[in-house]
């Protein structure tokens, strides 16, 4: 049944729906694929087998019942571990919270349960999403199914590289300055960061309140759209949650299939997100993109975003000052573990700044210490206040744009994977990683990353960024699945199908319990 | 240039609430100077006149009903505790004897 982890999630619906197939032999294959692949790979930390398949096995009984189910019922998924979930272990990918079982669920999770959807495992990701690589995660990395040796991006580099392998045909993530779009960018994935406020975030540990968004990750765009129309809209738990009612997405993504889909469509090229800095293959991919848009009948303009220039300065004052505000609950009382310190009295505050030392990372206590800096009295103005302001700079460069386009295209990451080890060392280079889609989270709007090809020099994927006007997200998806549709024409074949074949291993992947 | 000392860093750290080591300390102050002096950049642009913007969508406050909905039990909510007294989390002293 291995061909089963091959299909996409509309695909496998299909076969759910007509009967061709049960949720459990859907469910049963991606187990299979994991204890093969995972050991390996380690995308995931914690894998729900049993769970898994009780649940498809009820999906199956109320389909056989003739019970009209949403057509992702019995699709599996495997879901990023900063959402909290109320039957397996949360951890953010921090020792702080080793073993920790939140008593209740995202709303998010909620609804893929409502929906059927069967939860395989939670993935792997950098320590409280701080990281591009997911050499950050305390629990060792994740590999990158196109060459063992890469990073397969970060924060959620386990999502991406899961769905990437074939280990589940969908997977939630976060995305709080290219959490999603950069993993997908360099697995050959899809990943999409919807409208800030768009799906909502009860239950996702908050790493910067006022960026972080939860979004679909997949294998296509169609795919990411069936999976937002699940996730997405209002939810009175978030008070950000927007109440606005949404188009269907899946709806949009198909429109985009149909011909002409991009004829007159104004596309925009942000200046600054190409040029020095970016790698000679993802430069050449871009191009031949643009090209192949122009063919499409769309009309391409080169614009400035002047302030973007100052957004990475900008999202690194805002995003560890709230971090720092958000990490303060990690104080050994009410989850997590408690560490008693060596010496001197067992006082509250003791114990809690010697649980921190032990629960935090090193990239966790570079942004607390980086955030508590920039929120100190004397400093607060010049860092925090400033970030502010180049934050509505930025918000107008958008809206100058946006006046002028439909969408913005850009690289969704300046470079293909890269090593581990290679950007560990210099936090500024590991930052710099994001400087094409901090912008978007900076201004709220939607993005997405869809494959556009492989790098000649080293046959690494490499990601289109596609960016829309806020609660613009349908027009992603059009947009999206019209450029993917172009691109695979011309490929004669799917991204991922190009993915190296991974050897099965004799271990077996964590099992229920264990993280 | 920022000049961030290691005392700084220190005293950054017990605000943070974060035992740090020596060797943290000094890594830190190293890393914590290069990245302030990379971001301080924004102030060539956050002119006075620019407003400050704190969030990326226009939000006002929610409100709801004061009435009693669905919560968690007290069993749930001791569940993740490290350490409990009955139906009460259980903390360390507050207060130092020293």
């Amino acid at each position: 049944m291995t061909y089963l982890t091959k299909l996409s999630a509309a695909a496998l619906s299909e076969l759910l729906v007509s009967k061709q197939v049960s949720a459990v032999e859907a469910t049963h294959a991606h187990l299979d694929h994991i204890t093969a692949v995972d050991t390996d790979l380690h995308a995931f930390l914690h894998v729900a087998g049993d769970a898994a398949l009780a649940t498809a096995a009820e999906i199956d009984a109320r389909r056989a019942a003739g019970e009209v189910l949403n057509p992702l019922a019995g699709v599996p998924i495997a879901i990023k571990d900063v959402l909290a979930t109320q039957d397996m272990p949360t951890t953010a990918g921090s020792k702080i919270l080793e073993g920790w079982v939140p008593p209740y669920d995202a709303t998010v999770v909620s609804r893929l349960r409502a929906a059927g959807l069967i939860p395989l495992g939670k993935t792997n990701m950098d320590e409280f999403a701080m990281g591009s690589s997911t050499e950050h995660s305390a629990y060792g990395v994740t590999r990158n199914p196109w060459d063992r040796d890469r990073i397969p991006g970060g924060s959620g580099g386990g999502s991406a590289a899961a769905v990437a392998s074939f280990q589940a045909p969908l997977a939630l993530g976060s995305d709080t300055g290219g959490s999603i779009r950069q993993p997908a960018a360099v697995t050959g994935s899809v990943g999409v960061k919807p409208t800030y406020g768009g799906v909502s975030r009860y239950g996702a540990i908050a790493l910067a309140s006022s960026l972080d968004q939860v979004g679909p990750v997949s294998r296509s765009v169609y795919d990411a759209a069936l999976l937002h129309d699940v996730i997405g809209g209002h939810d009175p738990l978030d008070s950000t949650s927007l109440t606005d009612s949404w188009p269907s997405m899946a709806a949009a993504a198909q429109a985009g299939l149909k011909d002409g889909a991009l004829k007159g469509v104004r596309v925009g090229v942000i200046k600054e997100l190409s040029g020095d800095g970016f790698q000679a293959g993802v430069t050449q991919r871009f191009t031949e993109t643009l090209a192949l848009l122009v063919a499409a009948g769309a009309e391409i303009t080169e614009l400035s975003a002047p302030n973007f220039e100052y957004a990475v300065a900008a999202y690194y004052l805002i995003l560890p000052a709230e971090a720092s505000s958000n990490l303060a609950r990690f104080d050994s009382v009410r989850f997590g573990i408690r560490v008693n310190p060596d010496s001197g009295s067992l006082t509250s505050e003791h114990v809690m700044s010697a649980t921190r030392e032990a629960g935090f990372g090193p990239e966790v206590k570079r942004r607390i210490i980086l955030g508590t800096y920039a929120l100190s009295a004397g400093y607060y103005d010049a860092y925090y206040g400033s970030a502010q302001k180049v934050r509505t700079l930025i918000q107008r460069d958008f809206a100058a744009a946006f006046s002028q386009v439909d969408v913005l295209v850009s690289p969704s990451a300046p470079t293909t994977a890269f090593k581990f080890g290679e950007k560990l060392a210099d936090p500024m280079a590991m930052y710099l990683n994001d400087v094409t889609t901090i912008p978007a989270n900076l201004a709220g709007v939607p993005g997405m990353s869809i494959p556009m090809g492989l790098a000649p020099e080293d046959g690494l994927p490499v990601g289109l960024q596609i960016m829309a006007p806020a609660k613009a997200d349908a027009r992603l998806y059009t947009v999206g699945a019209a450029i993917e549709q172009l691109l695979e024409a011309r490929w004669g074949h799917t991204m991922l199908s190009q993915a190296p074949a991974l050897t099965p291993t004799e271990m077996f992947a964590s099992e229920e319990g264990a993280v | 240039m920022s000049e961030i000392t290691a005392e700084q860093v220190a005293h950054l750290a017990y605000l943070a609430r974060i035992d740090l080591s020596p060797l943290e300390i000094t890594s830190l102050t190293h890393d914590l100077g290069q990245i302030v002096d990379s971001i301080a950049k924004v102030s060539e642009v956050a002119t006075a006149d620019t407003p400050a913007t704190s969030h990326p969508m226009p939000l006002t406050n929610v409100f709801r009903e004061d009435v009693v909905v669905p919560s968690l039990t007290v069993e749930q909510a001791l569940s993740g505790a490290p350490d409990r007294a009955g139906d009460k989390f259980r903390v360390p002293a507050i207060l130092d004897e020293e």
